[in-house]
């Protein structure tokens, strides 16, 4: 089987068989389970740790669990966590140096061997979060090693949506509930009358060669006529949608609303909304020293844009105001984000609204602003 | 992140002001690739962190060369480095002055304080280079008379024009008062066929370039050095952005034309 083989079938023993495979092969295999009152992405040793039977409620502000009354895997909504967890972690040390008694100083790249990833049920949102954080980080003049490595050696199993949630708003940010290219196997779960099962594409010849060691069937054509039906009904049933105008010359024009006001009144500058942005990628570093004071390690740390501190120069922050912290992060994402990545940096996961303390929710507030503006809706 | 420092060992110290020193540089073993005024390097201070500094000095001008003020821990370290520590350095990060594009023009350099730090190659590039240039003037502002660097250079540079202004002087100034603008009028330079160079506090930079603009100076001409919080100098830590720009890639150094609407948005 290659790449362009067509779609197979596999079932809930299937996937059980997928995972057994990956862990076989040394892989360090991400998914979603249950935790915490939450679907969390986390290591799994076997299927059996996944999210069967669970669903989410969401909405601005708000997450609870809930029971499906079928045995579902992937019909749940983005979670707190993205993929940048692993690929781009919250903490990593970048180098270290150590001094001699003689004063010379040697300094020493961190290199920590790149897990083998495979992460499995990346929804097609996140799939696009990583293909947006692979330019970021290393499409540039100084490419990001340590992502390079971990992000070269991960394979992406990718689950289409078909249970898009009350905060999902992908449709309207230019992508969809299918799955983009740049997986190694799309899965399409299907839950009917002729049983659980997941319609499996392969997307790259590694992909191809695990599928092949699937216990899988060709596709029927009910199997793929159903996925697709599901995927399409799942692109009319977003909970939310980004006004239908040119968003980078929006956010662009209202530097001066009103609106930054009024939601600054609101935001509490937790930063929550960045931590769990599947693109949002800021960092900064620390220092740390053992206690001979002659080896020293140099660490980055995620950071957010909504801590005062971020901007900070010698004279204070640049950007001291709720007001300017929040314009920053709307107008980087929407906007700036397409001068400094050529690309908008939202997918529309809908993971800010849902895990804001306030409830702000930002298809709202882009809202607001478009009709502060006062611009025709364009497209 | 990319970037991992080189060491270098500090040949030469000199006080520039009370708080301020310049640091001259040489690679332990493999040089960094060469670096063209304007444009910065992170600099190590070993235990404390890094930071990024312009060059003062490049390796074609006399050899890499840091000029830094004490302003928080990392600053305070390197001011207080000896001849014989061993620093870590990293780059060349940015945008330079890009000279070369003001071939067969005026050279215009307006500085303010320590400013006049990353401006300090620049000029030397443009002495050294006879002919290649109309007239060079350098416009130089500091808060106090104890604040200026770079003296012995700015009693030695033979330029068409040279001046200085302080703030607030002391009992021994004798020379002019008052913001770097007022230097403006006496300088010989032909607005039309200018190039511009500034850099300085935000405040300074915005008053002398909307000057020159009045003057006849086109905004893409006015090339001006920008200064954000910078903690990878690589584009993936997020802290330097000025709106669309990612200073530690896209500038310092930027056209006036790109940076005025930027810097007029309060808190951008």
């Amino acid at each position: 089987m290659t790449a362009t083989a067509p779609p197979a079938v596999i079932d809930e023993d299937g996937l059980g068989v997928l995972v057994a495979t990956l862990v076989a092969q040394g892989r360090t295999v991400v998914g979603p389970t249950v935790r915490d009152g939450a679907i969390v992405l986390a290591e799994l040793t076997s299927s059996a740790a996944l999210p069967y039977g669970w669903g989410v409620d969401l909405d601005a502000g708000r997450y609870r669990l809930v029971r499906r009354e079928d045995r579902a895997v992937f019909a749940h909504s983005a979670g707190p966590q993205s993929w940048k967890s692993w690929l781009h972690p919250a903490r990593e040390r970048l180098w270290s140096a150590d001094r001699t008694p003689e004063g010379d100083v040697t300094f020493t790249a961190a290199e920590p061997e790149a897990p083998a990833y495979a992460f499995l049920g990346v929804r097609p949102c996140d799939l696009r979060a990583i293909a947006i954080q692979d330019w970021v980080l290393t499409g540039g003049r100084h490419p990001d090693t340590g992502y390079g490595r971990r992000r070269r050696r991960a394979l992406l199993i990718a689950a289409e949506c078909t249970e898009p949630g009350a905060t999902c708003f992908c449709v309207s940010t230019g992508g969809g509930p299918a799955a983009d290219p740049g997986y190694d196997l799309a899965l399409t779960e299907i839950v009917d009358d002729d049983g659980h099962r997941f319609l499996v594409r392969a997307g790259s010849e590694e992909g191809a060669r695990l599928l092949d060691a699937l216990p899988h069937r060709r596709a029927d054509f009910v199997t793929e006529a159903s996925a697709r039906g599901a995927v399409d009904a799942a692109r009319d049933r977003m909970g939310r949608a980004l006004p239908p105008v040119d968003l980078r010359t929006l956010l662009g024009g209202s530097l001066a609303a009103d609106r930054w006001d009024d939601v600054a009144d609101r935001c509490l500058t937790c930063g929550n909304c960045t931590m769990v942005c599947p693109t949002c990628f800021c960092v900064t570093t620390e220092e740390v020293t053992d206690l001979t004071g002659d080896h020293t390690e140099r660490w980055q740390r995620w950071d957010s844009c909504f801590d005062l501190d971020f901007s900070h120069l010698h004279e204070g922050p640049v950007r001291a105001s709720p007001r300017a912290r929040y314009r920053q992060w709307l107008t980087h994402k929407l906007s700036t984000w397409h001068d400094q990545f050529d690309s908008s940096g939202c997918v529309g996961c809908g993971r800010c609204v849902a895990w804001c303390p306030a409830g702000i929710d930002l298809t709202e507030e882009v809202a607001a602003l478009h009709a502060e503006s006062g611009t025709e809706t364009r497209r | 992140m990319s970037g991992l420092p080189v060491p270098h060992l500090v040949t030469d110290r000199r006080v520039e002001t009370a708080d301020t020193v310049t640091l001259r540089l040489e690679p332990v073993g493999a040089a960094l690739a060469e670096f063209t005024p304007g444009q910065f390097a992170m600099v190590h201070s070993f235990g404390r962190g890094e930071i990024p500094l312009s060059v003062s000095s490049v390796q074609s001008t006399g050899g890499l060369a840091h000029t830094v003020r004490a302003v928080g821990a990392v600053s305070a370290g390197l001011c207080a480095a000896r001849v014989g520590d061993v620093l870590g350095v990293h780059g060349p990060y940015g945008t330079g002055w890009e000279l070369e594009r003001a071939r067969g023009r005026d050279v215009l350099v307006v500085a303010g304080g320590i400013g006049l730090a990353p401006l300090r190659p620049l000029v030397l590039e443009a002495l050294a280079d006879p002919g290649g240039y109309g007239r060079i003037s350098v416009l130089v502002g500091a808060r106090t008379p104890g604040d200026l660097i770079a003296r012995d250079d700015l009693a030695r540079w033979r330029t068409a024009y040279t001046a200085v202004t302080v703030d607030r002087p002391d009992a021994h100034w004798d020379g002019d008062v008052g913001v770097v603008t007022r230097l403006l009028d006496r300088a010989p330079f032909a607005p039309e066929r200018t190039w511009a160079f500034v850099c300085g506090p935000e405040p300074m930079i915005r008053a002398t370039a909307r000057d020159l603009a009045r003057l006849g100076v086109p905004p893409h001409r006015v090339r001006v050095s920008l200064e954000r919080n910078m903690r990878c100098a690589t584009g993936h830590c997020g802290h330097c952005q000025l709106g669309p720009l990612l200073i530690c890639r896209d500038g310092p150094v930027v056209g006036w034309d790109r940076a005025e609407p930027l810097l007029s948005v309060r808190e951008l």
